[in-house]
């Protein structure tokens, strides 16, 4: 019994070190974004809200911002289009070729980023075309893409046809069919792609590396920064994690508060 | 019963032939995607790859060519490079699979009866994805410097030597790749734990087995889909990252993976080198990742 109880326990030590290995950085970032540093925040100086409060104050950090967030905006529309009606082709319907399509869209996935970077740059050199904004959005659709069929194909192959079925019997057209019951059931799951893909291409920094141009977007601001990073880029990032994070724990509690109140039903 | 399947066989046939055009029409986006930037693309490197490098005044350029001399650096030149990628790699897989094993068997089995922090520690795991990973890695490469806490306080209790350096060893790097990849290896270990039926974990232990013997004969087997696709997903890409391993963030001069000779020689406009050792970085994944679900026998999976 002693036994069983210790083993329970120092499991339980052990994923407690676990999660505080992983937020050591995570508490470290968001410290640092308090740090009333000059240009370089390697070292703690003193507490301060400036770096909040100005967080344009380096003219850098915005511009690469407002560049990031286009990026991540113009990206996610796009990957979460193509991405969830192909979503849907592939559990829905049958057609030549598709476990050839389903094996290609997973290809992206396994293939590592510094390839796709280069090999995305590459077709643009040999093609004359100057990278810029339009070929660092090409190529986070890219990525985004394969991670939008993955997650929206979960949720389409929960969706009971029944249910298309009942609408259609009702002589509802396909498309009031499509609007009033596919779309809202795939819902949950084409927001939370939406809001994957948005993380990554935000937060991408080497497939963008290969193929920005002149362009800066909020990663590559910080590697360039060689001597330093100013705490106005800790900033924007504690605030985005802060954003996602609560976005994350308001989903979760709401459909634990449903869960829960479907199981009173029951009873 | 009979007619009723008989019907909805029928069904299926018809719809099949109605919709396979649908079907088509909603795939044709994603498909005319990938090949425009991942087929395509792929060739291209290839064909660079190949390429002819040349210098006409300050302009580097190339022309295409069967120059497979731009592959020799990866075994001779950059063969130590290549090493470290896979064994960094290797051991910061084997590292993360250490870390996220138990949390994911702490979260996915033991958390189960108490679903709302089970769904908040899962978070957690998830949590670094949304906090930039330069920073973090930087985060860690400034606990690690030189004039840093850790290296003083390990000085201090005599651990290390006066002389000893925490950043730029191969040691920050595999650390490095080994934080920035353990939720990549936690997830999918959760997805497969948390279904995990315990009733086998019981049977196992009512027949005596003692607890070591019923995780190597029971609970490892049964978990195998969720290691498989744990270490893929985190040495494939550990295998060609260079923010780790590069002189600003972990690494030092000794500890240049092939990313790093990537980055070198695309900044340099040498495409045809770059490309080479791209290609052959993507070969040598393949014939691992290949070798190793032959290995572990689940061939389905891929």
């Amino acid at each position: 019994m002693k036994n069983i109880n210790l083993g329970r326990n120092s499991l339980a030590v052990y994923a407690t070190l676990a999660i505080t290995f992983l937020m050591i950085p995570i508490v470290y970032t968001i410290a640092f974004s308090f740090n009333d540093s000059g240009r370089s925040n390697a070292s703690w100086v003193g507490f301060t809200f400036d770096k909040w409060l100005n967080v344009c104050a380096d003219q850098g950090v915005c511009a690469a911002v407002s560049n990031s967030i286009l990026v991540g905006v113009i990206s996610t529309v796009l990957a979460t289009a193509i991405g969830t009606a192909a979503a849907i082709a592939l559990v829905r319907y049958r057609f030549r070729f598709r476990s050839a399509v389903n094996l290609l869209v997973f290809l992206p996935l396994a293939t590592p980023e510094i390839i796709m970077g280069s090999g995305l740059a590459a077709q643009f050199f040999n093609f004359g075309i100057d990278r810029g904004l339009t070929t660092v959005i090409a190529a986070h659709v890219l990525f985004c893409l394969s991670f939008v069929v993955v997650t929206v194909k979960a949720r389409v192959q929960i969706l009971d046809p029944v249910l298309e079925e009942a609408g259609r019997d009702l002589y509802a057209t396909p498309s009031k069919v499509f609007f009033k019951i596919t779309l809202p059931i795939l819902m949950p799951g084409i927001l939370a792609a939406a809001l994957l893909s948005f993380a990554l291409s935000f937060d991408d920094f080497i497939v963008t590396y290969f193929n920005s141009g002149p362009v800066q977007t909020f990663p590559l601001f910080i590697y360039s920064q060689t001597k330093g990073v100013p705490a106005e880029a800790n900033v924007v990032s504690s605030a985005v994690f802060i954003l996602a994070i609560a976005i994350v724990l308001t989903v979760q509690v709401r459909s634990s508060l449903r869960n829960a109140k479907l199981k009173k039903l029951a009873k | 019963m009979a007619i009723a399947s008989i019907t909805r066989a029928n069904k299926d046939a018809k719809s099949r032939v109605t919709y396979s055009r649908v079907g088509l029409i909603l795939v044709a986006p994603a498909l005319a995607y990938l090949g425009l930037f991942f087929i395509t693309p792929f060739v291209l490197l290839i064909m660079t790859s190949l390429g002819q490098q040349s210098t006409s005044g300050l302009n580097q350029t190339f022309s295409f060519g069967l120059n497979f001399a731009n592959y020799l650096p990866l075994v001779t030149d950059n063969l130590e490079n290549v090493l470290r990628s896979f064994g960094y790699a290797l051991i910061a897989s084997i590292g993360a699979l250490l870390i996220g094993y138990p949390l994911a068997y702490f979260i996915g089995v033991k958390m189960r009866h108490r679903p709302m922090l089970q769904r908040m520690l899962i978070t957690l795991v998830i949590a670094p994805f949304f906090i930039s990973f330069l920073l973090r890695t930087l985060a860690w490469s400034q606990i690690f410097s030189n004039s840093g806490p850790l290296l003083g306080f390990l000085q201090d209790v005599g651990i290390m030597g006066s002389g000893d350096r925490l950043l730029g060893t191969p040691f920050a790097v595999v650390f490095g790749l080994i934080y920035n990849f353990v939720p990549f290896m936690t997830l999918p270990l959760y997805t497969t734990l948390e279904k995990l039926d315990i009733r086998y974990l019981e049977a196992g232990s009512d027949l005596y087995a003692s607890p070591s013997r019923v995780f190597t004969k029971v609970t490892l087997p049964l978990s195998m889909p969720g290691v498989i696709s744990g270490t893929l997903l985190t040495f494939i890409p550990m295998a060609g990252d260079y923010v780790n391993a590069s002189k600003n963030y972990l690494g030092g001069a000794q500890t240049s993976m092939l990313g790093n000779i990537i980055e070198a020689e695309y900044k340099n406009f040498n495409y045809p080198v770059a490309s080479a050792l791209s290609v052959g970085l993507m070969a040598l994944i393949l014939i691992l990742i290949t070798l190793y679900v032959r290995k572990v026998g689940s061939e389905d999976l891929l």
